[in-house]
């Protein structure tokens, strides 16, 4: 438990940009290890922990997802010293200039995004946002060692270190949803001395933020009964209080809509309650946009669940949490393992 | 007792030792108005070496190292103490502050960066409203201030109050040679005036001027150069440096000044005509020692020199500035090389001027 936050802050200081997660799916594995019985790969590189129930063969299954790839930025072109960029995942370009960012070259280049001055930019954007294609990210190299050094496709990564402030609040990026990674590294943490029936399938999902192909692909090859998908929703702050952001530190957000089958809904409110762990309803009218729409329509359907843990900033390098909310979180998922019946998928019934 | 200073025989230079005042420098906060952590380090670095020292009405640390010759030039050399950044003005009551901007910082820098609040150097996070939550109309317009917040967490436990400073969180750091850090301008200036105090040329009487609110309108300056009364004065300022490509593909020609060409020397900015004997005095000096240094254009910006020139009887001004990228931003960029021949410059043309330079009118 007491390590839970600095394998944390390990994960929001590492890279890992969609479609390349390897540098922090090590870290994964270094923290999963000890936890599983047998880590595996799927062919598009997420990482399978395979943690076998108590009851004898054949056992149900459970499937925890929570994607590990980052937002980020790339390199479309060198001009001179300066590197013109565009992103990966979704990112509001208002962010960019000013940020501190480590350019993954022939090696590991520390960088800045930059806004060229009005006067060099179309008249138009004067005192506006500046799209990305007008930005550049300049490492203080020369023309020559940039030219040595970085070559077109290079990911670019933000380098924002983790901040802790008062009252066990953590900022940095990529808490979306490496702060999910870190809930599920403690439900596995609590499973080494609660007894579950079910065989567990911790997954660490690549792309989620570009196409769930790591959701798709993990459900299918691992057919699991049900699905617990944790990922990030928004949190109450600055110019976000719609009944679909939460309070920090509320506790974890159980999802309900179209995604959500509804049984595995009131099991987790149900489990919230009597462990007095508070939570909130999140309600979700149509999709999820997270893991959890892909999983669900994966192979003859998977019944799925989300919990959310409310997220300041999201999609940018200082994303804020409560890490209270992160240990709710792996707990209540615990919980709710340790005490699945094994006829529990007959109870799935929609009506 | 001058004799009594440490030794300074050895020709200076800009190296760790300096990179490392830089970095301390630069990881200070000293928002215009709130200038004290600066200063103490200003105190402790050329306490050993002060003949008088003053911190004066508005917190300006005026200090002089006496000349060993008769006569000699009473050179003021001034490098600002004070950075941009905010002011805490309104407690939302939820950890959440309302803040105004202070010097130029172009809002559009501002959003999604940590800053560091108050003495304490308090961690504070300007966020954003989530992209998912904006559409693309929104998208065009520039967040203003006045819907951010400085953002403290969960708890004020450090029981920070509005009217509190905040800047950017920046650490500096070194890649090859190139030096990043925040609000370089000024403390380049600052610790290129250090160096300088540490190692006075001999023949002048040094007048260092540490000031203070340059950002807000070239304020502690402005009563600097009353109370010091010089003959001349030399700002040390950062100019900035926009030699990027333009979007156009067409040549850049406002660039301002450029990276790797050596000090800035200023003919004209918004605030100052630089008085042309001192130009081609430290022009002759550049050139005699192979220093390279370049014209800053003649355009927008201004140093403390635009205070100093205009004060008593006027005092004749010049400023010299190390190029420098994205100043009034979370970073800023400046070439090790830059500074080092900023200060050869400096030095060089300060170690063989006198009082004959004025003696022709300008």
């Amino acid at each position: 438990m007491t390590d839970a936050l600095s394998i944390l802050k390990e994960l929001i200081s590492t890279s890992g940009l969609s479609g390349y997660e390897s540098e922090v799916r090590e870290v994964i594995q270094k923290a999963w290890s000890p936890l599983v019985n047998e880590l595996n790969l799927s062919k598009l590189g997420s990482l399978h922990g395979f943690k076998h129930g108590a009851a004898i063969e054949p056992r149900p299954k459970i499937l925890i997802a929570t994607h590990m790839d980052a937002i980020g930025l790339m390199v479309t072109g060198i001009e001179g010293e300066f590197l013109r960029i565009s992103h990966i995942g979704g990112i509001d370009p208002r962010i960019l200039p000013g940020q501190l960012v480590k350019v993954h070259a022939k090696e590991v280049l520390p960088g800045l995004v930059i806004k060229p001055p009005d006067h060099l930019l179309p008249e138009s954007t004067a005192g506006k946002p500046v799209e990305i294609g007008h930005l550049f990210v300049d490492t203080g190299l020369t023309k020559q060692e940039v030219a040595e050094l970085v070559t077109v496709g290079d990911l670019v990564s933000f380098a924002q270190e983790p901040v802790e402030m008062a009252g066990d609040v953590l900022v940095g990026h990529s808490l979306d949803n490496r702060a999910s990674v870190a809930a599920l590294t403690l439900c596995l943490q609590e499973l080494q001395t609660l007894q579950h029936q079910w065989d567990v399938w911790a997954v660490a999902s690549v792309q989620e933020e570009v196409t769930f192909a790591g959701a798709y692909t993990s459900g299918y090859e691992i057919r699991p009964d049900l699905a617990v998908i944790i990922d990030v929703t928004f949190a109450t702050g600055p110019g976000t209080s719609d009944y679909n952001a939460f309070p920090l530190e509320s506790g974890p957000a159980l999802g309900w809509g179209p995604v959500i089958h509804p049984v595995l809904f009131r099991e987790f409110k149900k489990i919230a309650e009597e462990l007095e762990i508070p939570y909130n309803k999140d309600v979700l009218p149509k999709l999820s946009w997270t893991d959890a729409d892909a999983l669900q329509v994966t192979a003859e359907g998977i019944p799925s669940m989300l919990i959310s843990i409310p997220l300041r900033y999201m999609h940018t390098p200082v994303e804020m949490i409560a890490f209270k909310d992160i240990t709710r979180t792996g707990r209540l998922l615990a919980e709710f393992i340790a005490k699945l019946p094994l006829d529990f998928p007959k109870n799935l019934s929609w009506d | 007792m001058p004799t009594q200073h440490p030794s300074s025989t050895e020709i200076p230079t800009i190296g760790l030792e300096q990179i490392q005042l830089l970095e301390k420098l630069s990881n200070a906060c000293g928002v215009s108005g709130d200038e004290g952590e600066v200063r103490k380090i200003v105190l402790e670095q050329i306490q050993d070496y002060v003949d008088e020292i003053t911190i004066d009405a508005m917190g300006n640390v005026l200090a002089v190292r006496k000349s060993k010759a008769q006569d000699s030039l009473r050179v003021m050399v001034a490098a600002h103490m004070d950075e941009i950044g905010f002011m805490l003005v309104k407690d939302d009551g939820n950890c959440q502050f309302q803040f105004e901007i202070v010097g130029g910082i172009d809002p559009r820098q501002v959003v999604g960066k940590t800053v560091r609040v108050g003495k304490e150097h308090v961690p504070g996070v300007i966020g954003s409203r989530p992209i998912h939550l904006t559409d693309s109309e929104e998208r065009k317009r520039a967040v203003s201030i006045s819907d951010l917040r400085i953002d403290l967490g969960l708890k004020n436990d450090k029981n920070i109050e509005r009217g509190e400073r905040a800047a950017f969180a920046t650490k500096f750091f070194q890649n090859r040679g190139s030096l990043f850090g925040k609000a370089l301008d000024d403390r380049i200036g600052v610790a290129t005036l250090i160096e300088l105090f540490k190692h006075a040329p001999p023949n002048i009487e040094l007048l260092a001027a540490f000031t203070v609110q340059e950002e807000v309108g070239l304020r502690g300056a402005l009563i600097a150069a009353y109370s010091l009364k010089p003959d001349m004065a030399i700002a040390l300022d950062s100019t900035p440096a926009n030699d990027m490509p333009a979007w156009d593909g067409k040549e850049n020609t406002r660039y301002n000044s450029r990276l790797g060409e050596g000090p800035a020397i200023y003919i004209a900015d918004r605030s100052t005509i630089s008085d042309p004997r001192i130009i081609d005095h430290f022009v002759k000096s550049a050139n005699e020692n192979h220093i390279p240094y370049q014209f800053r254009q003649a355009g927008g910006g201004s140093t403390d020199a635009g205070s100093i020139h205009r004060q008593r009887k006027g005092i004749p001004s010049l400023s010299v500035s190390v190029p420098g990228r994205y100043a009034h931003t979370t970073t800023m960029l400046v070439r090790l090389e830059d500074w080092q021949n900023t200060f050869r410059l400096i030095y060089s043309g300060l170690s063989d001027i006198s009082p004959e330079l004025f003696k022709s009118p300008r």
